[in-house]
């Protein structure tokens, strides 16, 4: 489980978080939804370490991440997988070397064992025979596969995925989406996806996080989602042309 | 961003990089790739620079000291000095800056622009550790190699150039090329060698570290890196040469 208290972070003279406070489930798919520009990356940035918070703590297991010393953050970071919305794949690494880095700055198996952990997460992202490909050589769907092949090489606790579905087109988002929550499922990770898809919150969504204006507005299930009346959150969920349709099919109300 | 707050950040960036490594064989291995990237690869241009550096040297030094009362041998001799003192680690390490910094910069700020840079620093990886220990060590122990080609081919090519437009024969050139030699001016051209591959290093991965944009920042990047690389030798030549050789 991973607890946000209180967390605010200003850049120069802009205030982007404020007082943010959420709680994200151990095994289920959090989503933090908003806006371009609402603050959501820049939470998910202090969630990660990737930003100091100005006020505020990140807590892993209960344990404030930015009270700890470099050796016990480098342990909880060993515990997290990422998936970048660009999939921040190594360029000059073919895709078996990419998959394979992580074991080899961490893990003290053998090659032959690091080859088969990497070939097995693969598979496990339906990548088959691509292993001497380069990213550049790859189409988006597969780069973000092979990028969820990288995050779960060793074995994470907490998955975290940026715009997972940015670029891509319908059918191979709904393939992303039903990757991550099965890998949820599958590893019992603290899942935490990033996105302003709405179709991919009513697919992926167990709790659900809206964040308007560097403040969190809302927070609750996709079934609460549908029945909110924070407006707000309905300017936004309402923005997309498909949950017009859903809401009208579920409600009998516009 | 101030200039001092560049030098802070420039020293923090040098403490991270010098922080221990997760994992000591990957960074070997990366020291051998980079030996290969940024100093074999280097070879071609160093070798053909040195040749045409020495040739001209020599016919400029004969046409400048064309007088009966300055002996012929001594064109060898100033080619060599200059070569060793001041052309081969000098201007090697400025033209380095100009292929391997740019490399450096445009590679590393490349890769935090497509966010792998964070990647690392998400996986638990010390970034700047794994990207630029590896250049700084290869560079440090290619770069003198690099140079003493460069030497050896530069006085090479003075005599190549002395010999076949006849302003110096063959017995004189070699004569000068021996006469004064002073073992330490060799030692002191690999010190200033050692100090310029760090600062070509050091500061074109500051320069890709620190890139914050897309594509057009990387190119502004490896520019930067390029000059400010090469105003920090200049500077550091003139100190080093005060300190080593008064």
């Amino acid at each position: 489980m991973i607890e946000v208290q209180g967390v605010s972070k200003r850049f120069g003279t802009t205030q982007v978080l404020t007082d943010i406070s959420a709680v994200f489930h151990k095994g289920k798919v959090n989503q933090i939804i908003g806006k371009s520009g609402s603050g959501k990356s820049v939470l998910a940035k202090c969630i990660v370490g990737l930003h100091e918070p100005d006020q505020g703590k990140v807590l892993y297991e209960g344990r404030s991440f930015h009270d700890m010393g470099r050796e016990e953050k480098t342990g909880i970071r060993q515990e997290i997988g990422m998936l970048f919305q660009g999939s921040a794949l190594f360029d000059s690494m073919t895709v078996l070397q990419n998959v394979m880095f992580p074991l080899q700055m961490f893990s003290k198996a053998s090659k032959s064992e690091m080859e088969d952990r990497a070939h097995t997460c693969l598979e496990r992202v339906n990548i088959k025979d691509k292993d001497g490909l380069y990213p550049a050589e790859l189409s988006g769907g597969m780069q973000k596969r092979v990028g969820i092949a990288r995050a779960i090489a060793m074995n994470p606790k907490y998955l975290f995925c940026d715009e997972p579905n940015s670029g891509l087109d319908p059918q191979t988002s709904i393939l992303i989406d039903d990757l991550i929550k099965e890998i949820t499922e599958e590893f019992h990770t603290t899942t935490i996806v990033i996105t302003h898809d709405m179709n991919s919150v009513m697919e992926t969504g167990e709790n659900i996080i809206f964040i308007h204006e560097g403040r969190k507005w809302w927070q609750g299930s996709r079934e609460q989602l549908l029945n909110s009346d924070n407006k707000e959150l309905n300017a936004f969920i309402f923005a997309s042309g498909l949950m017009r349709q859903v809401k009208k099919a579920m409600t009998g109300k516009a | 961003m101030g200039v001092i707050t560049h030098i802070g950040r420039y020293f923090l960036l040098l403490k991270e990089t010098f922080s221990s490594p997760e994992r000591t064989s990957v960074y070997w291995r990366r020291i051998l790739e980079e030996m290969d990237l940024l100093g074999v690869k280097s070879v071609g241009i160093v070798a053909l620079l040195s040749l045409f550096m020495g040739a001209v040297i020599t016919i400029q030094t004969k046409t400048n000291i064309d007088s009966p009362l300055i002996q012929t041998w001594v064109v060898g001799f100033a080619t060599r000095q200059s070569t060793i003192l001041e052309f081969s680690p000098t201007i090697i390490a400025l033209i380095l800056a100009g292929k391997v910094g740019s490399n450096i910069a445009a590679e590393i700020g490349s890769m935090r622009v497509k966010e792998q840079i964070d990647a690392l620093d998400i996986m638990g990886v010390n970034s700047a550790g794994y990207l630029i220990l590896p250049k700084i060590i290869a560079s440090m122990l290619i770069n003198p190699f690099l140079v003493m080609v460069s030497m050896f081919l530069s006085i090479f090519g003075g005599y190549v150039a002395g010999t076949a437009t006849g302003i110096i024969s063959a017995s004189d050139y070699l004569q000068g090329i021996q006469t004064g030699f002073i073992p330490y001016h060799v030692t002191y051209a690999l010190i200033k060698t050692v100090v310029f591959a760090f600062i070509i290093a050091t500061v074109s991965a500051y320069q890709g570290y620190y890139t914050r944009g897309g594509t057009r920042e990387v190119g502004i990047s490896s520019t930067k890196a390029v000059v400010y690389s090469d105003v920090v030798i200049l500077i550091s030549n003139y100190a080093l040469t005060q300190l080593l050789l008064i």
